[in-house]
């Protein structure tokens, strides 16, 4: 395996309320390897979200170190080494699907024709060929996702964050996406930190699952997936599935007795 | 709209109808003493006596004597048929027939509505246009600049709390001492008002993108500029018509009451010489013109926000 693309050694932290510290974090120390696709899960409260947005540089730990591609988070995110994927789309309703797919392009200085060819590709990619100039309410929930993380694509991070992407979505979208994600994975060789509260997605979708536990917010167990790398839909009603999906209830049971 | 045209009609009806009603007991002590002068018997036959009666009971007895009450010279309350014959007298008959109508004069006469709502029109839309950028960049600094949000909002709360009549006397004075007169004067009135819905409005506007789109451009480096350009601004353009709405209207009632201390024409003159000689009609009348305007000015901006809307994507 090669040199890990996301460090962080016993990572804390805590925010001050009204009703005094909350420890979102505790002591977590994770590395993640290029081509990984990590999922974090847990009940809320556990600090899935929160270690997903220490990585991207939105949330600043106090204390421990967090390193991605060997740089601080900050230095990561200027050098443009993540897309970030929003449990909502959040795509500009003033903006067409290209447009929206524009934006990071128009922001991040690239030339217009080199935007054009950049949006052409990742429509392709995420099967939104043909939809370029529709608005966001003229497009399905599913499809809107799916557009948000073409826009996580387009200007070529190597590492893809997802905080809960197909939350919202109902479930037979939601397995149709899974499907989607996992070619778009073998396809780009992307490394992959994705959030869920669903133990199937998560032992689907994963080479590693993090399974963390509330207050103090703290990794409880990861699980190296044995699941191969192609892996169809019906691949859930195999024993090795079972058997991981059955660690994981576990991992978040044994979070639950620390209460 | 076809769903609107019915109920707005009878509302129009009803007040047409009460307005009608209105005008007897208006203008019942004139309508008397004038039928008592062409040799009518009236009662009361004093006119003491019926200053101090009610005026229902000067109807009740004198029901064969209310027929002028519909057509009387400087009536308290003149009819609507008045008021409508006094829009179309001092607009079209001024203008096109009058000797200083712009037919046979060449240029709009001073006595014609049309002359003075032009005048109230170029204050106006100075004094939005002033308004209107003063509130969006007050808005910006107050988003941007946590010293402005706790700084300039109060201020702009009690700046409106000061009645507006009391105040424009002392700003045309303030304002014709350093040289400013005319339309600016009465344009820095109507900016007083109208800036006010223009700022509440795009502070609004401006923070109306919820954390996750701000957390968004965060993710890609973006500039407090970019952010501004790609997502505040386009996010508070419904906002900004909203407050424009509101906005030009009261720059209309601005630029009106800036007309009354100056007197030199507008709408706002010609409401104030109607009181000073009794002109019921010609209040009436200038206070339609100026309705008329508002509606047209806000229908105006209402065009614009559908127009801009559809640009921008929005189903219609």
């Amino acid at each position: 395996m090669s040199a890990p693309v996301i460090t962080a050694k016993s990572l804390d932290l805590t925010f001050q309320t009204n009703d005094g510290p909350v420890h979102a974090l505790k002591d977590v120390s994770l590395d993640i390897a290029k081509g990984e696709f990590v999922s974090f899960i847990g009940p809320s409260g556990c600090g899935k979200t929160t270690f997903l947005r220490c990585i991207a540089g939105l949330e600043q730990p106090t204390g421990g170190a967090i390193s991605v591609n060997g740089m601080t988070p900050d230095e990561a995110r200027k050098a443009r080494a993540y897309g970030y994927v929003f449990q909502a789309a959040g795509l500009y309703p003033w903006r067409t699907i290209g447009g929206n797919i524009r934006l990071p392009l128009e922001i991040m200085g690239f030339d217009k024709s080199d935007q054009s060819k950049r949006v052409n590709r990742v429509l392709e990619l995420v099967d939104l060929a043909g939809f370029e100039k529709k608005y966001p309410w003229q497009l399905s929930g599913g499809m809107q996702q799916r557009a948000s993380i073409a826009r996580a694509l387009a200007f070529d991070a190597d590492i893809l964050l997802m905080d809960e992407p197909f939350g919202a979505l109902d479930e037979i979208v939601r397995d149709h996406l899974n499907e989607q994600l996992l070619e778009l994975w073998a396809r780009t060789e992307k490394t992959i930190g994705f959030v869920t509260h669903s133990i199937p997605e998560a032992v689907y979708l994963s080479t590693k699952i993090v399974v963390m536990s509330p207050r103090p917010g703290r990794i409880t167990d990861v699980i190296d997936s044995p699941l191969p790398r192609e892996r169809p839909l019906d691949i859930r009603d195999t024993p090795e599935f079972i058997e991981i999906a059955h660690r994981v209830r576990d991992g978040l049971r044994a979070g639950h007795v620390d209460d | 709209m076809k769903g609107k045209v019915l109920p707005v009609l009878t509302v129009v009806l009803a007040i047409i109808v009460l307005w009608y009603a209105a005008v007897v007991p208006m203008n019942v002590k004139e309508v008397l003493t004038q039928a008592e002068r062409a040799g009518a018997e009236v009662v009361p036959p004093s006119a003491a006596d019926r200053r101090d009666a009610s005026r229902w009971a000067l109807i009740f007895a004198n029901t064969s004597h209310l027929g002028d009450s519909w057509s009387m010279e400087r009536a308290r309350l003149p009819a609507p048929h008045q008021v409508v014959q006094e829009l179309w007298v001092s607009t079209w008959e001024e203008e096109v027939n009058g000797r200083r109508g712009i037919v046979q004069s060449g240029s709009l006469s001073n006595r014609s509505l049309v002359y003075h709502a032009g005048i109230t029109l170029s204050a106006t839309v100075l004094g939005f246009a002033m308004g209107a950028v003063a509130g969006v960049l007050l808005a910006i600094g107050i988003v941007y600049s946590r010293v402005m949000d706790r700084s300039v909002m109060p201020w702009a709360i009690i700046s409106q709390t000061i009645p507006i009549v009391a105040l424009a006397p002392m700003i045309i004075v303030v304002l014709y001492s350093v040289g400013l007169s005319g339309v600016v004067a009465k344009a820095v009135i109507s900016a007083y008002l109208s800036f006010f819905p223009v700022v509440v409005g795009m502070v609004k506007g401006f923070r109306s993108p919820d954390a996750m789109q701000l957390d968004l451009m965060q993710t890609y480096s973006a500039s407090k500029a970019q952010s501004f350009w790609k997502l505040r601004l386009p996010a508070s353009v419904p906002y900004l018509f909203a407050s424009l709405k509101i906005g030009i209207a009261a720059s209309l009632v601005g630029a009106i009451v800036g007309e009354l201390p100056v007197q030199r024409g507008g709408l706002g003159a010609r409401m104030l010489g109607g009181s000073y000689y009794g002109q019921t009609e010609q209040i009436w009348a200038a206070l339609f013109a100026a309705a008329l305007m508002a509606a047209a000015l806000v229908w105006l901006i209402g065009w614009l926000e559908r127009r801009t809307l559809t640009a921008m994507g929005v189903p219609q």
